[in-house]
C-alpha cells in the first residue's frame, strides 16, 4: 500500500515546503531588522494590488511559464536541463535574427515565425547536450551549465560585433519594426485598467497554449507516455521498444524550444530588441516552478504566477524598503528550490509516519468493531 | 557434563518495515561447529532476519545470545566484535580496488595504510593456503570471476577472526562445480569450529550440506529440525503451508511447423562476447527450456530476440521469414506485432514500470496498438477496461487497475506481466526466469498457463536457472555455457548430474548426440 | 614578447588559478565520497563576503578567513544535511546553495554596509599582503635588472598570498591522503560503493560528511582568497562562475589530485591570457576575448565528448546510499 494518499503527496508536501521556505526568508527579513509582515504586504499590494502590478506579475509569470515548463518535460524523462538560460538567449538570437532579416507585414505571422525561430534556436542549443548524453553518456547537468557559459560569452561576442548598431556603444539590436510588434495588455485587456506601460504582452497566450500542449503531449500521447516511462526506467523502455537516443533527444529539443520561446515574451513582446543578458535568470527559477509545480503544467502555471509576484513584489519591495535587497527575491527562490527539492524528505518522512499512524488506528478502529 | 552454550541464539526477534512484518517473534539456535539451513520463500524473512543479526537492522524486540552471552548488536561493527561474517547474495565488493584493499576495508592495521596492506598481504596467503581458497591478492575485483569474487568476501570475514558465517544465497551465481567446491570449504570450515548459516531456496543444498534446518514462512520461523530427519518434499510443504505438487502436470508436447530457427547467433556487448554462434529451432506446441548459469548468455539471447540488442551475426527467422537483427529497423514494438511475446528475466526493471498503474503496465510495449488509442491521444478508457479484463482472467489481487505496480506482490506482479505478453496468444513466447521471487501459488499458475500456450499450438523458449523448474516444463532442454549452447537432452532421458556437467562446459556425458 | 611579459602571465595565471584549484580539490573531496558538488561556486562567494566583511570590521584578516571558513561550512553542511541525511537530489541541492549564496551575501551586505550589496575597500591589514621570499626582487624595475632564473625567482615564485603556497601544498597532500591513508581508502570505497563500507562496519553518513566538510573548508579558503587577497572586498558575484570552472577542471583531471593542479594552472592560463588581450592576432584571425572566456567550457564539453580520453566519475556518485531491503 502506498504510505500516503496522493492528494498529500501532489498537493500539501509542495504546500508545506512553500510555507517552510516562506517562514525562513521571513527570518532571514527579521535578521536584517525588517519587519516580515510589512514586508509580505508590501510584495502582495506591489503585485497584486494594481493593474500595473498584475502587468508585471504576469508579465514575469509568462517567463517563468516557459522555462518552468522546459524543465517540468526533461524532468519526466529523469533529464535534469539545468541549460534554460543558455537556451533562452539562443531563442532570443533567433526571434532577433527573423524579426530583423524580414520585412514583415503584421504581428499575426511575425510571431508565429518568431515561435518557430525561437522554439528551433532553443531546441538547437540544447540538442548537443541531448546528443552528448544519449550518445556518449556526458551528464547532462554539466553540458548544460557548460553551455550557459559558452551561449553567455556568444551572445556577448555577437551583440558588440554584429548586432551593434553603428555609433552606439550600447551591446543591443536595432529595435524591430514596428509591424512586428506584439499587441501589450492595454491593446487586448485595456478594460481591465491595463496602462501602455505593463510589459504583460500578448505572448502570455503563447504560455498558456504551451501549458495545455504540454499537458497534452505528457500525460495522453504515446510520446508522452513513452517519455514517462523512459524517465522511470531506461532498460524497461527498452525492453518495450522504445529508444532512449530517440527520446532524450526529443524530450530535451522541446525542452529547450520552451525555453527559447521565453524570449517571445522579452525580446519580442517587451524590449522589441535582443539586448544583453535578458534572460535575467529566468532560466534558473525555471527549475523551482517545475520543482515546486510537481512537474505539472497546472502546477508550473500556479507556481509561476507565485514568483512573477516575488519578482514585481521584490522590486516594489526595494521602493518601500530599501534595507532589502532586490536579491532578497534570488533569496526566497534559493529556499523554494532547497526545500521543495533538495529537502523533499525532511517533509515527506515525517508526513509519511504520520499518514501510516492515521491508518493504523483507523485500522485498529476498524477490526475491533466486528469483534465486538 | 553440560552441553556447551550454542554459538547463536535468538529469543522473540520481531521486525517490522512500516506496515508490513517481515519477522514475527523468532527464536532459534545453532550449536557450534555445525552448518544450519533457512529455507523459505521469498519475502519470509530470512534475509531480514539474518540482516538484524549481521547488525544492519534493528530489531523492534527481542535478545541475541552469542555463545551463550547476551550480545546486543546496534550496528555491524558489533557483529563483527561479536565474531560474526556475512557473505551477501550481491557481494560487497568495491570493484575497482584489489583484493587486498577490499580485504582490509574497515579492519586496517592504524591509520597508514602501507604496514596494513603488507600484514594483509601475508595474512590472506596464510589463509588462503589453510583454507584452500586461493585467490591473487593483488588482483582487481572486476577482473575476477564470479566464484572468486565470493572467495575474497569469504577471505574477508575470516580476516576479521569471524566465528559464526553466514551465506545469503552463495550459489545462485555458481555453476554447480563452483558449487561444490563452495560446500568443499564450508565442510573444511566447519571442521575448523566455524558455524555457518545457510540461507538458500534450493532444498537439495540444505539436504546436502547441513547439520539442521529451519523453515520460515510469512515472517515467522514454522519448523526446526535434524536434516537428517526430513526430506524435501516435508520441507516444502513446511515452507508453503499445505501439500506441494514439485511435478507439473502435462500432456506429451504435439510439435508441429518450426515456428522460430536460430542459426548462429552472435551477439557482442560490452566488448565481450556474450552469444558465440547459437543455433537450435523451436517447432509449434513444444517448449525448449535453456538451462544454465546465470551470466552465461541467456539474457542476451532473450535479449536479441526480443528486440533489445542488436546482434553482431546470424540470423533468425520466424515461420521462415527473416527478422531483422541489426537493431535499425526493428525494436521491441516491432517484434511484438510479428507475434512475439516476452516475459523478461527482471520484471521489476524490465517488464513493468513500478511507478506505473496497473492499467498503464498493460500498455507497456503495445501502447501504440490501435485498441489502445484513438487518433493522436491514447484511449485510457480503453486500456483501462482490457486490464480489469486481464486482472479478472489471471486473477491479479487486488484487481484494480488504479494501484501502482510497486504496490502488487512479486507474485502478482508476474501476473500482470504474463497477462499482458501471453493473452495475445503469441506465435512465440519469450521466458525469463517465470517464477523469480512469486510464492508457490503463482508458480503453479504460471506454469499452467505456460503449458496451456503451449497446448494452443505456439511455440516457446523457456529460460530458468532453476533445473526443476526446466525438467518440469520443457519438451526439450538445451544447456547454455560460455555464449554455446551444450547440445540437447529430452527430459526423460536425461537426469540433474548431467544437465549439471554441461552446464559447467563438459560436454563428453554421452558419446551421440540428441538433436 | 619578452621573457618577462611572459613571466607576468604565467605569474597571474598561478594567481588566478589559485581558487580554481582549492574549489576543485574541494570538489575532488565531495566527489570521492560519492556526493556531487554543484555547490561550489555559492560556497565560495559566501566565504568571499564573510571573510571581507569580518576582515574589515575586526581588521584581522585571518578572523576574517575563519569565518569565510565557517560560512562556506554552513553551506557544506546543508548539502550534507539534503544530500546525506535526507537523501535528497545532490544536484537541486547544489543549485539552492548557490542561488542562496548569490542572494544572501547581497541582501546582507546591503543591511550591514550599504554600499549597495558589497563590502567597503579593505584595508591593507584586512587583506593578504604577498609574501616575499628572501632575496626575491620586489619592484619591477630591480626585477628587470635580474637573470632570467632570478626573474622566475621573484616573479613568478615569490610574491604571492599565503594561500596560493598552501594551495599547492593541499595539492600533495590530498593525494597522500587519498591513497596512503586508512582515511582516505575509506573515502574512495564510499564513493565506489557505499554497501561495501557500510557492511565493514564503518559509517557511510559519518564519511560523507567529513568529504563535504572538508570541501567546505577548501571552497571556503578559495572564496577568503578571492575577496581578501586577489581582490581587496567583496562585490556581487565576484566568483564570476568560477565554482563551474573548476567543475570543468575536476572532470578534466578525472578526479585526480595531481591532474586537478594541471587543469587548474591551463584554465587559470587561459583567464590570464584573456585579461591581459582583449582579442588575440593570430596572423589572419582574431580570436575575440569572449572565445578565451569560453573557451575552459568549450574544453570540458569536449572531454565530455569523449575526444580526449574518458572521464569515469567515481561509480556511486550522486546516488543517495538507501540500505538494501
Amino acid at each position: 500500500m502506498d504510505k500516503m494518499p496522493k492528494w498529500a503527496d501532489i498537493i500539501l508536501i509542495p504546500l508545506i515546503s512553500v510555507v517552510l521556505a516562506l517562514v525562513v526568508s521571513g527570518l532571514v527579513v527579521a535578521l536584517i531588522g525588517e519587519s516580515p509582515w510589512r514586508a509580505m504586504q508590501v510584495m502582495v499590494q506591489g503585485a497584486f494590488g494594481s493593474a500595473y502590478g498584475w502587468g508585471y506579475t504576469l508579465y514575469y509569470a509568462t517567463n517563468f511559464i516557459f522555462t518552468g515548463l522546459a524543465v517540468a518535460v526533461a524532468f519526466h524523462a529523469r533529464l535534469f536541463n539545468i541549460g534554460g538560460e543558455g537556451q533562452a538567449a539562443i531563442g532570443g538570437l533567433g526571434v532577433a535574427i527573423i524579426l530583423l532579416g524580414v520585412a514583415w507585414p503584421h504581428w499575426t505571422i511575425a510571431l508565429l515565425a518568431a515561435i518557430l525561430f525561437s522554439a528551433a534556436f532553443g531546441a538547437a542549443w540544447a540538442a548537443v547536450p541531448a546528443y552528448l548524453q544519449a550518445k556518449r553518456g556526458s551528464h547532462i547537468v554539466i553540458t548544460t551549465i557548460m553551455f550557459n557559459y559558452i551561449a553567455s560569452a556568444l551572445l556577448v561576442y555577437l551583440l558588440v560585433n554584429v548586432f551593434r548598431v553603428e555609433g552606439s556603444m550600447a551591446p543591443e539590436s536595432a529595435r524591430f519594426a514596428e509591424a512586428t510588434n506584439l499587441p501589450t495588455a492595454s491593446d487586448f485587456a485595456g478594460f481591465l485598467g491595463f496602462g501602455t506601460s505593463a510589459p504583460l504582452n500578448f505572448a502570455f497566450f503563447i504560455a498558456l497554449l504551451a501549458c495545455v500542449g504540454v499537458w497534452l503531449l505528457i500525460w495522453k500521447t504515446r510520446l508522452g507516455y513513452e517519455i514517462r516511462a523512459f524517465g522511470q526506467s531506461q532498460t524497461a523502455a527498452v525492453y518495450a521498444g522504445i529508444n532512449p537516443t530517440k527520446i532524450i533527444m526529443i524530450t530535451m529539443l522541446i525542452s529547450g524550444g520552451l525555453a527559447g520561446m521565453m524570449a517571445i515574451n522579452v525580446v519580442m513582446g517587451e524590449a522589441e530588441r535582443l539586448v544583453l543578458d535578458f534572460v535575467e535568470g529566468a532560466g534558473f527559477v525555471g527549475i523551482a516552478v517545475a520543482l515546486m509545480g510537481r512537474s505539472h503544467p497546472v502546477g508550473v502555471v500556479l507556481a509561476a504566477l507565485l514568483f512573477g509576484a516575488l519578482y514585481q513584489g521584490g522590486a516594489e519591495l526595494q521602493f518601500e524598503m530599501p534595507a532589502i535587497s532586490r536579491e532578497m527575491v534570488v533569496v526566497i527562490q534559493a529556499l523554494v528550490i532547497l526545500f521543495t527539492g533538495a529537502l523533499d524528505n525532511m517533509v515527506r518522512m515525517p508526513m509519511e509516519s504520520l499518514f501510516l499512524s492515521l491508518r493504523r488506528r483507523r485500522e485498529a478502529g476498524q477490526s475491533q468493531t466486528p469483534a465486538e | 557434563m553440560t552441553t556447551p552454550a550454542p554459538a547463536i541464539e535468538l529469543k522473540g526477534i520481531s521486525k517490522a518495515f512500516g506496515p508490513v512484518q517481515a519477522n514475527k517473534d523468532i527464536s532459534m539456535s545453532v550449536a557450534r561447529g555445525t552448518i544450519h539451513g533457512i529455507v523459505g520463500e521469498n519475502g519470509a524473512g530470512k534475509s531480514t532476519l539474518m540482516s538484524i543479526l549481521y547488525g544492519f537492522y534493528k530489531a523492534d524486540r527481542g535478545e541475541i545470545f552469542i555463545n551463550g552471552k547476551p550480545t546486543p548488536i546496534p550496528d555491524s561493527q558489533a557483529a563483527i566484535r561479536a565474531g560474526i561474517g556475512m557473505v551477501h547474495q550481491h557481494f560487497k565488493l568495491v570493484e575497482n580496488f584489489t583484493v587486498v584493499e577490499n580485504v582490509i576495508l574497515g579492519a586496517e592495521d592504524g591509520a597508514l595504510l602501507t604496514p596494513s596492506i603488507a600484514k594483509a598481504r601475508k595474512l590472506l596467503t596464510e589463509l588462503s593456503e589453510e583454507y584452500g581458497l586461493k585467490v591473487d591478492p593483488d588482483a582487481i575485483i572486476e577482473d575476477l570471476s564470479v566464484g572468486h569474487q565470493q572467495r575474497v568476501e569469504i577471505l574477508k570475514q575470516l580476516y576479521r577472526h569471524a566465528d559464526i558465517l553466514i551465506l545469503d544465497e552463495p550459489t545462485g551465481v555458481l555453476t554447480p562445480s563452483e558449487a561444490d567446491q563452495l560446500f568443499r570449504i564450508l565442510e573444511r570450515l566447519k571442521e575448523e569450529g566455524k558455524t555457518i548459516i545457510l540461507i538458500t531456496h534450493k532444498l537439495r543444498e540444505i539436504m546436502e550440506i547441513t547439520d539442521t534446518v529451519s523453515v520460515m514462512r510469512r515472517g515467522e520461523m514454522t519448523n526446526t529440525v535434524r536434516t537428517a530427519d526430513t526430506s524435501p518434499a516435508e520441507l516444502a510443504e513446511m515452507m508453503v503451508g499445505r501439500k506441494v505438487l514439485l511435478r507439473v502436470e502435462k500432456a506429451p508436447a504435439q510439435p508441429g511447423d518450426v515456428v522460430l530457427k536460430v542459426d548462429n547467433l552472435r551477439v557482442v556487448r560490452g566488448g565481450v562476447e556474450r552469444l558465440k554462434g547459437v543455433s537450435f529451432e523451436i517447432r509449434a506446441g513444444e517448449i525448449l527450456g535453456i538451462a544454465g548459469v546465470a551470466g552465461n548468455g541467456q539474457t542476451e539471447l532473450l535479449e536479441v530476440l526480443g528486440g533489445m540488442i542488436p546482434a553482431q551475426g546470424g540470423s533468425v527467422t520466424l515461420h521462415n521469414e527473416a527478422i531483422d537483427l541489426t537493431g535499425k529497423h526493428s525494436d521491441g514494438q516491432t517484434r511484438r506485432a510479428r507475434g512475439i511475446g516476452h516475459v523478461p528475466e527482471d520484471r521489476q526493471d524490465e517488464g513493468l514500470i513500478m511507478a506505473f498503474e496497473a492499467w498503464e503496465n498493460v500498455a507497456f510495449g503495445y501502447h501504440k496498438d490501435p485498441k489502445f488509442n484513438s487518433g493522436m491521444l491514447m484511449n485510457h478508457a480503453a486500456i483501462k477496461a482490457d486490464c480489469a479484463d486481464k486482472m479478472a482472467r489471471y486473477d491479479v489481487r487486488p484487481p484494480n487497475p488504479r494501484l501502482p505496480a510497486r504496490n502488487f506482490s512479486g507474485g502478482n506482479q508476474q501476473k500482470i506481466v504474463v497477462a499482458r505478453e501471453m493473452d495475445r496468444a503469441p506465435d512465440l513466447l519469450l521466458v525469463g526466469q517465470p517464477t523469480r521471487g512469486v510464492d508457490i501459488g503463482a508458480i503453479e499458475f504460471i506454469h499452467s498457463q505456460i503449458i496451456a500456450l503451449r497446448d494452443q499450438g505456439k511455440a516457446i523458449l523457456l529460460v530458468s536457472v532453476e533445473l526443476d523448474e526446466i525438467m518440469g516444463l520443457s519438451d526439450r532442454i538445451a544447456v547454455m555455457f560460455d555464449g554455446k549452447l551444450m547440445g540437447e537432452r529430452l527430459p526423460s532421458e536425461t537426469n540433474e548430474n548431467e544437465l549439471g556437467l554441461l552446464m559447467a562446459g563438459v560436454t563428453d556425458t554421452r558419446t551421440e548426440g540428441a538433436a | 614578447m619578452d621573457f618577462l611579459t611572459v613571466l607576468q602571465i604565467l605569474d597571474s595565471t598561478v594567481r588566478l588559478a589559485t581558487p580554481l584549484l582549492l574549489a576543485c580539490l574541494a570538489g575532488l573531496w565531495s566527489e570521492r565520497a560519492g556526493i556531487f558538488d554543484i555547490g561550489l561556486e555559492g560556497k565560495m562567494l559566501a566565504a568571499a563576503f564573510f571573510s571581507a566583511a569580518i576582515a574589515f570590521t575586526a581588521g584581522s584578516v585571518w578572523i576574517g578567513l575563519l569565518a569565510g571558513i565557517a560560512a562556506s561550512m554552513v553551506l557544506a553542511g546543508l548539502h550534507g544535511a539534503a544530500s546525506i541525511t535526507f537523501r535528497g537530489n545532490q544536484l537541486i541541492s547544489g543549485v539552492a546553495i548557490n542561488f542562496l549564496a548569490a542572494g544572501l551575501t547581497v541582501v546582507i551586505a546591503q543591511t550591514w554596509f550599504q554600499q549597495g550589496g558589497r563590502t567597503p575597500q579593505l584595508p591593507s591589514d584586512a587583506r593578504f599582503a604577498n609574501v616575499e621570499l628572501p632575496g626575491a626582487a620586489t619592484r619591477i624595475r630591480d626585477i628587470a635588472q635580474q637573470g632570467p632564473l632570478g626573474q622566475i625567482y621573484s616573479e613568478l615564485i615569490s610574491g604571492h598570498s599565503i594561500i596560493v603556497y598552501a594551495a599547492l601544498l593541499i595539492v600533495p597532500l590530498t593525494w597522500w591522503a587519498l591513497y596512503r591513508t586508512r582515511f582516505g581508502l575509506r573515502l574512495r570505497a564510499v564513493g565506489e560503493n557505499p554497501a561495501a563500507v557500510d557492511t565493514a562496519g564503518i559509517s557511510v553518513v559519518g564519511l560523507r560528511y567529513a568529504a563535504v566538510m572538508i570541501a567546505g573548508v577548501l571552497c571556503g579558503l578559495a572564496g577568503a582568497y578571492l575577496a581578501t587577497a586577489l581582490n581587496a572586498g567583496f562585490v556581487k558575484d565576484m566568483s564570476a562562475g568560477r565554482g563551474f570552472i573548476a567543475l570543468a577542471a575536476l572532470i578534466f583531471a578525472k578526479w585526480r589530485p595531481w591532474y586537478a593542479l594541471s587543469a587548474c594552472l591551463l584554465f587559470g592560463f587561459f583567464d590570464a591570457v584573456g585579461n591581459r588581450f582583449q582579442n588575440i592576432q593570430l596572423g589572419e584571425l582574431v580570436v575575440p576575448v569572449q572565445f578565451m572566456q569560453a573557451l575552459p567550457y568549450i574544453l570540458v564539453v569536449i572531454v565530455l565528448a569523449g575526444l580526449v580520453g574518458k572521464a569515469i566519475p567515481p561509480r556511486a556518485g550522486g546516488e543517495p546510499y538507501v540500505k538494501e531491503r
